[in-house]
């Protein structure tokens, strides 16, 4: 795909990516070919639902699986250079240096008997060879970046003494301490309430303009993603189905999945007394995975083509790609795709 | 992304305060009264049996056919005297000594042991984790007053091998308790967030492992220093542990059961200390516990 490169090299580039997870009497294939490519300065939304192995192509980029149980195979490149083949020194320099990353869960990612400035000031020296002082002086200037009201008094505040959106925020400042020029978000807003989320996500935009970051954004709310991601790129059973730039794939959704995954938001023109359309079924089980398309017992356009073979990935735009054998049999794009159910009244 | 978006613009040190966990910790204990009534209690009695020698009132191994068992508050013996006629008071005064001693030793031995196992077996996981466990549930798998009896049997009487056994029993316990607390760090959120931001295994023992477990295993190794004084008591009272004449609770306790029905208030009086100084530890490990926990 040539023309899908950018003008510079990809920050991240993920060729036929897989992660496999190794447990005596089981193998569960968590990722299965992902291709993916993020440019710098480019913000890139994983989209999903749980056990599609978004999070787990997140933490791989950073190689964070147990070493001992993981396998992966395929490429795995970060800013140029093979994290695959890293050894333990290289991957520790990677780790925080060239990429960061938040979590869900600021409360549980942060370590409860260190205050906010010990915890930064820490990630900060682990990385360059500075004093404590001038450590303390970038802990603050960075509680001042992303926001921290009496920035000061936070760095020494705990942080169970502080509120949800204080606390992602600082999660953000820590995650920012080394400088990366690639930030790793695991649903960062999905623990905090729609205002707060809201302002994080104003933040993590401002932020990633402001410093040129690059953002691969892990998310199961398709309106989080919408408001910071340039690209989107859907996840089913391990595998990337649809890719495109965020405006079109919401607006001319092309594989089946995302488009029910779509007409099953509550936002929008919800009426009362009208039934949310939900998909029906549950995903794969990741250990014995169908040899066709994966979705394809819970798709209403399934058919026996699709039970064949991994369906190969169709150009459908410039930088739009669908996963389906049906690609083109599929009802015209633009009007809601309708399935045969009757809506209770 | 430049350095320059971080070089300090203003020129300003700011100042760096110090407030560390422990001394939170601290902060909070010092507001619960019961843990501090607890913790004045056993200061007294470490004063009491540190001082003992300077303080008591009479020589504890002078006996008197005369003064056998004579009752609590008699002149000149004001807590009493025992079967051979020695002054009840000095004897519990001096006795301190060896019954703190006995529980304390075997704990901070316990501690730093057993502490040390649990910590490597939480933190390597895998096989050495089963390896270590396995042959810690051996030992965990005997009755504790059993494997002291048995140990301290095996290896003679005397303060020595007592306090060899009662650390053997103690270890066990507290290295379980530090593995599953080591293990319940190992995979939190913090552990994985330290490794994403480039922090090697030593430091993230050293600094997120050894800093959220110590607290919790000091709690319970606190809670342990009663069970080892009574532990070393019933050494005692068996004749493995302290030998007499030497003043120990649990040896005068003994000693005394058979002026159970002479003088019940004197015979009481070794139990009495021992009863005291343990609630007072299990008091100060609880308001402990309570003063660890940050998290909400």
């Amino acid at each position: 795909m040539p023309d899908m490169q950018t003008a510079h090299s990809p920050m991240i580039r993920l060729h036929d990516l897989q992660v496999e997870f190794r447990v005596p009497g089981k193998r569960v294939q968590a990722v299965n070919g992902v291709n993916l490519e993020v440019g710098p300065g480019e913000v890139v939304a994983l989209i999903g639902e749980s056990g599609s192995g978004k999070s787990v192509t997140l933490r791989a980029l950073m190689r964070l699986h147990p070493e001992r149980t993981t396998h992966y195979a395929g490429t795995l490149e970060v800013a140029g250079r093979d994290v695959l083949k890293m050894g333990k020194r290289e991957l520790a320099q990677l780790r925080g240096s060239s990429v960061a990353m938040i979590f869900q869960e600021p409360l549980l990612a942060l370590d409860p008997v260190y205050t906010l400035g010990q915890q930064i000031t820490e990630a900060i020296r682990q990385h360059a060879p500075v004093s404590r002082a001038e450590a303390r002086a970038r802990a603050l200037r960075l509680f001042e970046k992303v926001r921290i009201p009496s920035p000061e008094r936070r760095l020494d505040a705990y942080p169970h003494e502080m509120s949800g959106g204080m606390r992602q925020r600082a999660m953000i400042a820590l995650a920012l301490a080394c400088e990366p020029q690639v930030l790793l978000a695991d649903e960062p807003t999905t623990a905090l309430d729609a205002t707060v989320q809201i302002q994080i996500l104003l933040l993590l935009r401002e932020l990633q303009r402001e410093l040129g970051l690059s953002i691969v954004f892990v998310t199961h709310d398709i309106g989080a993603a919408a408001e910071i991601a340039d690209r989107m790129a859907v996840m089913y059973a391990g595998r990337i189905i649809e890719q495109g730039p965020a405006a079109e794939l919401l607006t001319r959704p092309r594989h089946p999945y995302t488009r029910a995954l779509l007409k099953s938001r509550s936002e929008g023109a919800m009426q009362k007394g009208r039934r949310l359309d939900t998909i029906q079924g549950a995903p794969p089980d990741l250990s014995r995975l169908p040899a066709g398309c994966a979705f394809a017992e819970r798709c209403a356009f399934a058919a026996e083509t699709c039970l064949g073979g991994q369906p190969e990935e169709t150009r459908v735009g410039p930088e739009h790609s669908v996963r389906c054998w049906r690609l083109d049999e599929l009802p015209a794009q633009g009007g809601p795709v309708q399935r045969a159910e009757p809506v209770n009244g | 992304m430049t350095a320059a978006t971080f070089t300090d613009t203003r020129g300003r040190t700011p100042v760096v305060r110090s407030r560390g966990h422990g001394a939170n910790v601290l902060r909070r204990l010092l507001r619960n009264p019961v843990a501090m009534i607890a913790a004045t209690i056993i200061l007294l009695l470490v004063l009491m049996a540190i001082f003992a020698p300077w303080l008591m009132p009479a020589d504890p191994y002078a006996t008197s056919m005369l003064k056998r068992l004579k009752p609590i508050g008699t002149e000149g013996l004001p807590l009493g005297s025992d079967e051979l006629g020695r002054d009840l008071l000095s004897r519990l005064m001096l006795g301190g000594r060896l019954s703190l001693f006995m529980g304390i030793a075997p704990v901070v031995m316990a501690f730093i042991i057993g502490g040390g196992i649990g910590i490597l077996a939480g933190y390597a996981g895998g096989w050495l984790n089963t390896a270590i466990m396995r042959c810690i549930d051996v030992l965990y798998a005997f009755p504790s007053v059993l494997l002291a009896i048995a140990l301290s049997g095996a290896l003679g009487a005397g303060i020595t091998n007592a306090l060899v056994s009662l650390t053997v029993v103690f270890i066990p316990q507290i290295a379980r308790i530090a593995e599953s607390v080591t293990t319940q760090v190992r995979r939190s959120d913090y552990v994985d967030a330290a490794r994403a931001s480039g922090a090697s295994s030593l430091l993230i023992i050293r600094k997120h492992v050894l800093g959220n477990v110590i607290g919790p295993i000091f709690v319970y190794a606190t809670s342990l220093i009663s069970v080892s004084m009574i532990l070393a008591s019933g050494l005692s009272f068996l004749g493995l542990g302290v030998k007499p004449p030497q003043p120990e609770w649990g040896l005068m306790l003994n000693t005394l059961r058979t002026a159970i029905y002479t003088q019940p208030w004197v015979a009481a009086l070794p139990g009495l200390m021992i009863f005291i100084t343990s609630v007072s530890f299990n008091m100060l490990a609880d308001g402990l516990r309570s003063a660890m926990e940050v998290k909400q």
